[in-house]
């Protein structure tokens, strides 16, 4: 591989400290001004992520300009101690550019709907506060120049997530599901910082270009356990298998919070970090198989429980941990699958969030309830959502020419192009989820919109306002068109950050793979229309085993409980109890024999001068003594 | 003495200048005693003292970097008086903590007229005494003091057991009267001036007796010369022991290393505040200044027979002083037990020798500044004119007057050795000095006392801030400039060498080495 070097920044894109500033600038801003800003603070926070997009979009015409399409800017030292410096600088490069364009635009639109979303919450001063923080927190992860700048990111968005998870702490269900996608990502990030050191004890840097270029130098070990260190960070920030809990019910937080951040944005960057670290786990094919796996295991999970869930925005999350299993797939697959992952990642940040902003219209009109078995004939009631929340189910389930027709089929003619039986395995998996996601999301499609009505009585359905549907307008548009427009374009765009992208033959050539999709997709939504086009119990049915398993979410809750939990809890309560007896036993029997020896000696203080004199001759006698008894010896 | 003068002898004018000028202007305010009007000898002494002092730093300045004895004949010295780097520094450091000091003595707002007692003859709790507690305080205080830090100038100069001895008494006898000068509470001022004063003299002849034995030995007085005879001498050796322990003993007394610490407590709760202030000081710096002096110049070649005895002595010390810390209930106790902990810390210093001179320079000056001010906040606390001395009545402090709650605990934390102290940077770097010279056994112990010893200084602060104060809870009187300018220069001194401590160890590296060793 060539060395990988970045040219300086120059014009506008020496303003990418900008694009995170802007952001920044509008959370400490609503964060500081309190109260006094309750009257404008939203259009604030919408009004910097607009202009970072404007700047977004500028800097992207910019650097399709440039010869070598990559801009590095240094801003400062973080830390400078012997061989080690860690400096702040930014990457601006076609990678960085595309999640820049996907963060600040979809995070736009996401912003416009939210005033509209928040408009009735008190605290919606505090909610754009922190939505402006987070789009911050994320750019400086997809824009830092190096493994410590993407950790601070990385980091940041982690805080974000679980302010705007608990965001009503005051719900108990709310505050859990933040502790715990807290607690969770702290276990995967231990991952990435492990990572970081194993750099910079083989490579000495943590830096990209640093890193990149030294990979080839690393031993087989050292790489396969960079790589596997980075794969459980990344796994834990998309909810990939093991740490897929947290995920579903981060769905406690406000809608526009599932959209943004928990469907097309934060989850998101486990794919950028293997993404972009690609050429470490180019070198390892043990490290790309474990990603591969990861990755089929988890479209697999996700779509299996997806169809056992009736709250929609749960299957909508479990569809989000289904999807970026096929984003780890394809990155795990390597190549021009690379580029892959990336675009069925972008279109799934506009149909998904399609989908949750229409998921939170629909909650809007059905006064916040979300289970889907008191859904149905919504159609005639919000057309525009109805029509919207449509174009994302067709992307998702990728029927041409929806967005997902041209992004997921590659994945899966790619998997089954992996070498032996490991590509009927995994493109098998693969060609079993599509089929999965038509049936559950056509289930939810029916459920939600057509059918019978079985709304409970309180309940007066209406369309939303137009600072709503104006997003769910353009991000369906974007479901719609955007597939078709990405397909080629930008893979050749990021070609050099991935290298050229070329034809692979497999098991399946392309047309024989689009045929079997399409035909699997169709039988998957056919089955779901049948199925549920008159409606479902509005009570759970007693069930086989399978059915009750993935309603238990295929026992991960209890692998957590068992592996986790109790023994956490176990070792808690073993050292409180050390705590208590042993350590605060000998700290306070210390504490005691040091008072008591103090006031026992004390008593040799009489405050006579002739005891004190007698203690000076005393001395003066030993002192004495002892000398003679270094002279005798 | 003719001889001498006509085989050639030199004075160094100019090296002597400091002592010269101390002295002058302590005989000088003995006139103005006698020459000026009552209503100005304040004004006139401290200003008087204030720049005697000022100018004895400048003078010890304008000497920087000798290396040489005062006395010269025919180029040759002769060791009474020395002016080394370990010296010199000493002298500037003891002109300067002695300046703040004076400044301590000259309060006379935060109690009316001052806390010392306008005519010390008169019988204590008498009628006459009553009547004298309104008026101003004695103005003697100020040459006296200037008698004492003369002596002490003196003392860490001093390169002969004889002019040592001159020095000890020169700087002690002003000191015996000083404690004793306590307008309120007198009987007890007057008792902790009378142990003092006794078991001052009690030391003083062992250090008469081992300096007799010395010269038996050695066939001279001169430190130099003792250590030479060290190696050479045929004497029995058995002189040289005693003469050793003796000297030891006495120089020890004064240090208060234990068990020769036991006046320290009372003396300390007995005297005037800021004469205790004057004392945990400048009498720890110069009490250090003559043990470096003494055991490096003039006992190093015997090092390894005291090594032991010394060892044993500071352990005690370090520990004994924590420990019996712990339970005082008295913030002037208490700093008396710490002062004698970190005479513990000091010996560590002077038994590294060498490797250690300039480390524990440093721990000098840095926990001279910090006790100052810390003296210097103790006499503002007050139940009506009364210092509130007992710890249960510093309860809540923080509630009615955080300021002084804010400096204490600042100075409590220096004490106790936490980081961005001038605690933590002396601490660490003597410790480190220590570890240099394989004394590893002792940092253990020093770090064992310093975790003991932290236990006292932070329920001070607990008691500062989370407890509630009582109803009648005593007040912080507002000091004049005088006060003021001590707390704020101890304090400012006691963070500046917690964060760039890196000056003053540059400078005390410099002056690290004495003459003839």
């Amino acid at each position: 591989m060539d060395d990988i070097s970045y040219a300086p920044a120059e014009g506008v894109l020496s303003l990418a400290w900008l694009l995170i500033a802007l952001p920044a600038f509008g959370a400490a801003v609503l964060l500081l001004a309190g109260r006094r800003s309750d009257k404008w603070g939203h259009w604030l926070g919408v009004a910097t992520i607009g202009g970072a997009f404007a700047l977004a979009v500028a800097m992207f015409a910019s650097l399709a300009g440039l010869e070598n399409k990559s801009a590095e800017l240094d801003l400062f030292t973080i830390i400078a101690v012997q061989d080690l410096t860690i400096e702040a600088n930014l990457l601006f490069d076609p990678l960085s550019a595309v999640f820049c364009l996907l963060i600040t635009g979809v995070g736009f639109l996401i912003h416009v709907y939210a005033v509209g979303y928040m408009a009735h919450d008190e605290g919606r001063r505090k909610f754009f506060a922190y939505f402006n923080l987070f789009a911050a927190a994320m750019l400086v992860l997809v824009l830092g120049g190096n493994y410590f700048m993407t950790f601070i990111g990385w980091e940041g968005v982690g805080l974000a997530s679980y302010l705007l998870i608990s965001f009503w702490q005051m719900k108990p269900a709310a505050a859990t599901a933040g502790k715990k996608a807290f607690l969770t990502n702290r276990v995967a990030d231990v991952g990435f910082l492990l990572a970081m050191f194993t750099m910079l004890g083989a490579l000495g840097t943590v830096d990209f270009a640093g890193v990149f270029n030294g990979a080839e130098s690393l031993s087989t070990g050292t790489s396969l356990a960079i790589g596997l260190l980075l794969l459980a960070a990344a796994c834990g920030k998309s909810g990939q298998f093991p740490f897929q809990t947290w995920l579903p019910d981060a769905m406690e937080g406000p809608t526009p919070v599932s959209a943004l951040i928990h469907a097309a944005t934060m989850v998101t960057a486990g794919v950028y970090l293997i993404a972009r670290s690609h050429a470490v786990f180019s070198l390892n094919p043990d490290v790309q198989t474990a990603v591969v796996v990861v990755g089929a295991l988890t479209l697999l999970f996700g779509a299996i429980v997806g169809c056992a869930k009736d709250d929609i925005k749960r299957v909508l999350a479990w569809s989000t941990v289904s999807q970026i299993g096929y984003m780890f797939l394809a990155v795990g697959l390597g190549g021009g699958a690379f580029a892959l992952g990336i675009i069925h990642l972008l279109a799934h940040g506009f149909f998904k969030a399609g989908l949750f902003l229409g998921s939170g219209s629909v909650m809007h009109a059905m006064n916040d309830q979300t289970d889907i078995r008191r859904f149905g004939g919504l159609w005639r009631k919000m057309p525009l959502t109805y029509a919207t929340f449509a174009a994302g189910w067709l992307a998702i389930i990728g029927l041409f020419p929806f967005s997902g027709f041209f992004t997921k089929d590659p994945i899966i003619h790619d998997a089954f192009a992996r070498e032996g039986w490991q590509g009927w395995v995994v493109g098998g998996a693969a060609l079993l989820g599509a089929a999965l996601t038509a049936f559950y999301m056509t289930r939810l499609f029916v459920l939600t919109f057509h059918g019978p009505k079985r709304w409970t009585d309180d309940v007066h359905p209406h369309e939303s306002p137009a600072i709503m549907t104006v997003p769910l307008v353009l991000l369906g548009l974007g479901s719609l068109g955007a597939g078709g427009l990405m397909a080629t374009s930008v893979p050749e765009w990021l070609a050099p950050v991935f290298g050229e992208p070329h034809e692979v033959h497999g098991h399946l050539t392309h047309m024989q793979v689009t045929i079997a999709t399409t035909v699997v997709v169709v039988l998957g939504a056919g089955l779901g229309w049948f199925l549920f086009r008159n409606g479902t119990d509005e009570v759970p049915r007693a069930a086989a085993w399978p059915v009750r398993f993935a309603r238990a979410d295929l026992g991960g809750e209890a692998v957590n409980r068992g592996v986790f939990e109790r023994p956490s809890r176990l070792a808690a309560s073993a050292s409180v109890a050390m705590d208590g007896r042993v350590v605060d036993g000998a700290v306070n029997g210390l504490a005691a024999g040091v008072g008591g020896t103090s006031r026992r000696l004390l008593v040799l203080q009489t405050g006579f001068v002739r005891s004190y004199a007698l203690s000076i001759l005393s001395g003066a006698l030993i002192v004495v003594a002892a000398l003679m008894v270094v002279v005798v010896q | 003495m003719n001889e001498a003068q006509q085989a050639g002898l030199q004075i160094d004018w100019a090296g002597l200048a400091p002592m010269i000028i101390v002295f002058v202007a302590a005989f000088g305010g003995l006139l103005v005693e006698a020459a000026v009007p009552k209503a100005r000898r304040l004004v006139v002494q401290v200003a008087l003292a204030v720049l005697t002092l000022a100018a004895a730093f400048a003078a010890v300045i304008l000497n920087a970097g000798k290396n040489s004895a005062a006395f010269e004949i025919e180029g040759v010295g002769i060791g009474s008086v020395v002016l080394d780097g370990p010296g010199l520094f000493l002298q500037g450091t003891l002109a300067v903590l002695a300046l703040i000091a004076v400044l301590l003595l000259a309060e006379r707002r935060t109690t009316k007229g001052g806390d010392f007692v306008a005519e010390a003859a008169v019988v204590a709790d008498s009628a006459a005494d009553k009547a004298q507690r309104r008026e101003d305080g004695a103005t003697e205080i100020f040459p006296l003091t200037l008698f004492a830090v003369g002596g002490m100038m003196m003392f860490v100069t001093a390169g002969d057991l004889l002019t040592m001895f001159v020095a000890l008494e020169m700087l002690s006898l002003p000191l015996y009267l000083l404690c004793g000068l306590a307008k309120r509470r007198r009987l007890i001022s007057q008792e902790a001036a009378l142990k003092y004063f006794l078991l001052g003299a009690f030391a003083s002849a062992f250090y008469v007796y081992g300096m007799a034995m010395l010269f038996g030995f050695a066939g001279t007085v001169d430190l130099a010369g003792i250590n030479r005879a060290g190696v050479e001498s045929g004497q029995p050796r058995l002189f040289l022991y005693i003469g050793v322990a003796m000297i030891a003993v006495a120089l020890l007394f004064k240090a208060a290393a234990v068990p020769f610490h036991m006046w320290t407590p009372d003396v300390y709760t007995g005297a005037p505040t800021p004469v205790t202030a004057l004392m945990a000081a400048c009498v720890k710096v110069a009490a250090f200044g003559g043990l470096l002096r003494v055991f490096n110049v003039g006992l190093s070649s015997s090092a390894w027979d005291w090594h032991l005895i010394l060892t044993v002595i500071a352990v005690a010390t370090m520990l004994g002083g924590a420990i019996f810390a712990v339970t005082q209930r008295n913030i002037k106790r208490l700093l008396a037990y710490s002062s004698i902990a970190n005479a513990g810390y000091l010996l560590i210093g002077v038994i590294a020798l060498g490797d250690a001179v300039g480390q524990t320079m440093f721990y000098l000056a840095a926990y001279g500044f910090t006790v100052i001010a810390a003296f210097a906040v103790v006499s503002l606390v007050r139940d009506g004119d009364e210092e509130a001395t007992h710890l249960a009545r510093w309860a809540g402090l923080g509630k009615n007057s955080p300021g002084t709650a804010v400096v204490f605990t600042i100075l409590m934390l220096a004490l106790a050795g936490l980081p961005f102290t001038s605690g933590f940077s002396a601490k660490f770097n003597l410790f480190a000095a220590a570890l240099q010279a394989d004394e590893v056994g002792l940092v253990i112990v020093g770090v064992v006392s310093s975790a003991i010893l932290a236990f006292p200084y932070l329920r001070v602060v607990v008691l500062l801030w989370l407890n509630e104060p009582a109803p009648d809870a005593p007040t912080v009187n507002l000091p004049s400039p005088m006060a003021g300018t001590v707390v704020a220069a101890g304090v400012a001194a006691t963070i500046l060498l917690g964060i760039v401590p890196g000056f003053l160890l540059d400078l005390v590296d410099q002056a690290s080495t004495f003459l003839n060793t």
